[in-house]
């Protein structure tokens, strides 16, 4: 699976709450989601963001609600990965579930600048920041990440699971 | 092994786990609410199931947005009405019976002690206090525990804090977590089993303990527990309508860290905007105005938070041109509030008594702020907009703190009024 686009870069603890705000999870609609994400952080975010661009951030990315609104919106945004330092739990495992690929890397994500155009390879396990030629490893996805991240997500298990009686 | 260890491997059919382990467990109680429900059986009906593996271990409560404020937010708490009637869901709450999920289902026994539950909402860690393993996931894994009664975890390694000494006036178990969070970080125990122990901790009462393992989360923790003793055993007798099993840590558990604090040294704590780790000591919070103040959330909307705020506000009135909005954590707890007096001082001091509602803690309604306004909170979180406009401020602190700065119309503690 591989992935090239530009770079969003935000600081430490990104918070669901800023990913998409309390007052639009009247709906689960994710293009409706989509029109929000980033909102409270980063206004002009939906404006800028273009398919197959790349979220690239701090520690603990995710942390606060487990509003799994928040990888849905920035998944139906465009963003096809995002790179963080490190990743709160509950948004790791939702950004799994849902399929929306992670890299965790705190060479890449320190290295990479906002707007820099950066390639992911996942299943070689490298990041190649295209705008300095820098190039970043990182442990490629084992056992149940892959597997999620393979089938598409944890929905993808549960109908085969349930289709073939358990 | 620790006491989550035990859980997680009693509950995975295994004899021993190790932190790093993935083990699948049976599931004791699967939660969502009206926010998180929707998309979990959008999932549930997509993944090809049909029937919820046990009626009587799916909860679903509409507590986020309700009474309904919009008319999506009705959409989306129909959709659950509808699914739990049509599944036959034994526990689904709105209105008559209800509250805030994390408020009525230990109330309603359940939860119990050695239990594991997973809930579509962050703050479903807060039933370690009655030592069972309990965490936050998503819709999806929602639903697929939904369907298939079992979820994976990875072991989580523990780390822990023990607290002793006598705990200073107006000091109460939400000044011991905020202090925790202020010295790890919000992401100072990430992925991993926040165990509280100690004599501080063993003298807390249920109340206390629930608001404790409420907020592990926003130290970034899977899950916080607190092991079993005779005051779970004591307010959990009374609740139970089935076994249970109680475990606790070995002498010789092994731990990531090991934290011992004593509690006597620990000042009523305030959280600054807008992070749950940016904590001061009351002495050292200065002149911060405010414009509203909120007493409830299912870290602080028990019977025993709104005593505590009540008997603050007993006698005084609310500072002019200050909101003070008191939310008790459900309807059995409102009834009881009534019954004591603590509405009528509620009333008598100028507060605004809601319904139970999560309300304004996630800036839903009930209390939104707008863009430069100030609020203290007993909640669990202040990030940027979190209760309204992303320009407004949210400080964190204690019933009684937030009962005295609405009071005096900026942030102080009790003995300052």
């Amino acid at each position: 699976m591989s992935i090239k686009g530009r770079a969003h870069k935000y600081g430490d603890h990104v918070d669901t709450d800023v990913i998409i705000p309390a007052r639009y999870l009247n709906t689960s609609d994710p293009d409706q989601l989509a029109a929000h994400c980033m909102e409270d952080l980063d206004a002009d975010f939906v404006s800028r963001v273009r398919q197959g661009d790349v979220i690239v951030a701090g520690r603990n990315f995710g942390c606060g609600s487990s509003r799994e609104h928040a990888p849905i919106a920035i998944k139906a945004a465009g963003i096809a990965c995002v790179i963080a330092e490190s990743f709160a739990r509950i948004f790791y495992r939702n950004a799994l579930n849902i399929g929306l690929p992670i890299v965790e890397s705190v060479e890449a994500a320190r290295g990479i600048a906002d707007g820099d155009e950066v390639e992911v390879d996942i299943d070689e396990g490298v990041v190649r920041n295209l705008t300095s030629g820098a190039q970043y490893k990182f442990p490629p996805l084992t056992g149940r990440a892959r597997e999620l991240i393979t089938a598409g997500g944890l929905k993808v298990l549960v109908r085969q699971k349930l289709a073939s009686g358990k | 092994m620790t006491i989550t260890e035990k859980i997680l491997a009693h509950a995975a059919g295994r004899d021993e786990v190790r932190p790093g382990e993935f083990v699948t467990c049976k599931l004791d109680l699967v939660l969502a609410n009206d926010i998180t429900a929707p998309i979990a059986i959008r999932e549930f009906r997509d993944m090809g199931a049909e029937r919820v593996f046990d009626a009587a271990k799916v909860a679903i409560v509409a507590d986020h947005s309700t009474p309904n404020k919009d008319i999506n937010s009705a959409m989306q708490t129909k959709l659950c009405r509808e699914f739990a009637r049509e599944q036959g869901l034994e526990h689904y709450y709105e209105a008559a019976g209800g509250g805030i999920e994390h408020i009525i289902l230990p109330d309603k026994g359940l939860v119990l002690p050695g239990e594991v539950v997973i809930g579509a909402d962050s703050h479903t860690c807060t039933y370690g206090a009655l030592g069972a393993f309990s965490t936050g996931v998503g819709s999806t894994d929602a639903a697929a525990a939904m369907a298939l009664g079992e979820c994976w975890f990875r072991v989580p390694e523990s780390i822990k804090f023990v607290f002793s000494g006598q705990l200073q006036p107006w000091v109460s178990a939400k000044d011991l977590i905020l202090y925790t969070i202020g010295r790890i970080g919000v992401d100072g125990a990430r992925y991993m089993a926040m165990e509280f122990a100690g004599p501080t901790i063993e003298a807390l009462p249920m109340a206390g303990r629930f608001t404790m393992c409420n907020m592990a989360i926003e130290a970034g923790a899977k899950s916080g527990i607190i092991a079993p003793d005779e005051t779970t055993l004591q307010w959990v007798r009374q609740r139970a309508g089935r076994d249970f099993e109680l475990f606790t840590s070995d002498a010789d558990a092994r731990y990531v860290q090991v934290y011992e604090w004593d509690a006597g040294d620990i000042e009523p704590q305030v959280a600054f905007p807008h992070l749950p780790e940016n904590t001061r000591g009351l002495s050292e919070v200065g002149e911060v105005v405010i414009d509203q103040a909120v007493i409830g959330a299912c870290t602080n909307g028990r019977l025993e938070d709104l005593r505590e705020a009540a008997e603050v506000l007993k006698g005084r009135k609310v500072a002019a041109g200050v909101r003070c909005i008191v939310i008790p954590g459900s309807q059995e707890i409102q009834l009881q509030a009534v019954r004591e007096g603590l509405v009528e001082t509620f009333l008598e001091a100028g507060c605004v008594v809601s319904c139970p509602t999560c309300g304004p803690c996630l800036g839903g309604h009930m209390g939104v702020l707008a863009a430069g306004e100030r609020a203290i909170a007993t909640t669990n979180r202040n990030f940027v907009g979190r209760m309204g406009h992303p320009q407004s401020e949210v400080y964190l602190a204690s019933p009684a703190v937030t009962a005295a700065s609405a009071v005096a119309g900026k942030i102080c503690g009790p003995q300052d009024l």
